[in-house]
């Protein structure tokens, strides 16, 4: 599973960091977690509020730092 | 009834009770001679200090409140549902109640741009987003009064929507990066919030723009207690007085390499305009400090090539330079 949190490296986007780690620990699973800080690359997401939040590729969520439980929501099936 | 309002705008908005507080802990507290030049620019730097900050949050609260209820995705699905000049005229409407933050108009103009929007249209969302907030207006209406308030939203909103609809007309959509067309457009709406998410994103943003301006707002208050008491008069008036035709043109220019905040450079507007500067120089110096700063040109050339950036920086600083005359020539109504 790969991971991106996108945000140019405000205080929300370590906060979503951070809780994205707690849940992966939760559910007992591994991924890279990757930050990307640079604002077109981010763009290039077609995201227009950080943080956001990238799983395998896809936005799942945006302008929001989820809680943990709320990003356990979101990962995939294992 | 207008006397209850007189004292509502002089102690809420002017908080004259702060000056007078001010006052009397320099006088009594510490034995400073207010009427001194030392006295006058302390009073001048903890007064708007305290007055900015204090408004700055309650300003910057309520805002985040309504803008909560207007995330991007969601201006982006309005302003498709408009045409014409309509859509220009909603565009420039909501830019006054979303972000603060330059840093935030790529990402908007990319997925604004790659939705289908018209590229005038998201200009004059460009335009006014950092050039009008409803916390400029207050501020303006604390520092100087309510009819400059209001004419300086009407001014800056007219220039956005001429601006973006002059941008329209020229045709420039082959002037954008070509990879802002093929961005994905994801619309997620974030779900439903509920109004305790609404109260907390309103304290994070206040914290949050609190911590990134304060320097600006030290810095702009500091110039301003500097030419309040300290630079000659007719050093002032002899480069940015009334009198002189090029006056707004300095400031015009004079604000571009400067990147602050409205929070910043109001101070500095309000000590030049006590110094006897034109109402119209001064604003005009506020309006391109804001709405054209370098750093922001520089983020905008990453997306856009260097013909429309041009075109943009020249109808904005156009338009700054007339509403400047503008308002010197019809001062005497405001003041």
């Amino acid at each position: 599973m790969e991971i991106k949190i996108l945000g140019s490296g405000c205080k929300k986007c370590v906060a979503l960091g951070d809780n994205t780690q707690a849940a992966l620990k939760a559910a007992g699973r591994e991924a890279t977690i990757e930050k990307v800080t640079d604002i077109i690359a981010i763009a290039g997401y077609g995201v227009m509020s950080t943080p956001a939040l990238v799983i395998d590729g896809k936005v799942v969520s945006t302008g929001k730092v989820l809680s943990p439980k709320e990003v356990g929501f979101l990962l995939p099936a294992a | 009834m207008s006397s209850v309002f007189v004292w509502l705008n002089d102690q809420l908005l002017r908080m004259q009770w702060l000056s007078d507080l001010v006052t009397l802990l320099l006088r009594d507290v510490i034995g400073m001679d207010v009427g001194s030049r030392m006295g006058a620019s302390v009073h001048f730097f903890l007064y708007d200090t305290v007055k900015i900050f204090i408004l700055l949050s309650v300003l910057i609260f309520s805002i985040s409140y309504v803008q909560s209820f207007f995330p991007p995705e969601r201006t982006r699905r309005i302003l498709g549902q408009h045409k014409g000049l309509g859509a220009n005229i909603v565009a420039a409407l909501l830019g006054t109640i979303t972000p603060f933050c330059s840093c935030s108009s790529i990402p908007l103009f990319i997925g604004f741009t790659s939705a289908g929007l018209p590229v005038g249209v998201t200009f004059s969302f460009l335009i006014s987003s950092p050039l009008v907030d409803l916390a400029s207006v207050i501020l303006l209406a604390s520092i100087f009064n309510w009819g400059i308030a209001l004419a300086y939203v009407l001014v800056g909103l007219v220039l956005a929507v001429l601006g973006g609809t002059l941008i329209s007309w020229m045709k420039m959509e082959h002037q954008i990066e070509e990879f802002v067309f093929t961005a994905p457009v994801v619309s997620h709406d974030g779900g439903t919030i509920t109004r305790r998410e609404r109260l907390s994103y309103a304290r994070d943003q206040v914290i949050e723009i609190a911590s990134r301006v304060w320097p600006y707002v030290l810095i702009g208050v500091g110039i301003g207690a500097a030419i309040h008491n300290w630079i000659p008069q007719d050093l002032i008036t002899g480069l940015l007085g009334q009198d002189k035709w090029w006056s707004v043109l300095v400031a015009t220019i004079a604000g571009v390499p400067m990147y602050a905040d409205i929070f910043g450079t109001l101070p500095i507007a309000e000590a030049l305009v006590g110094k006897g500067v034109g109402l119209g120089t001064a604003l005009a110096f506020m309006m391109s400090v804001t709405a054209l700063s370098l750093p922001s040109m520089i983020m905008l050339k990453r997306v856009v090539k260097l013909p429309l950036l041009v075109v943009f920086a020249t109808i904005v600083a156009l338009g700054i330079v007339v509403i400047g005359y503008l308002f010197n020539a019809t001062a005497y109504l405001f003041i």
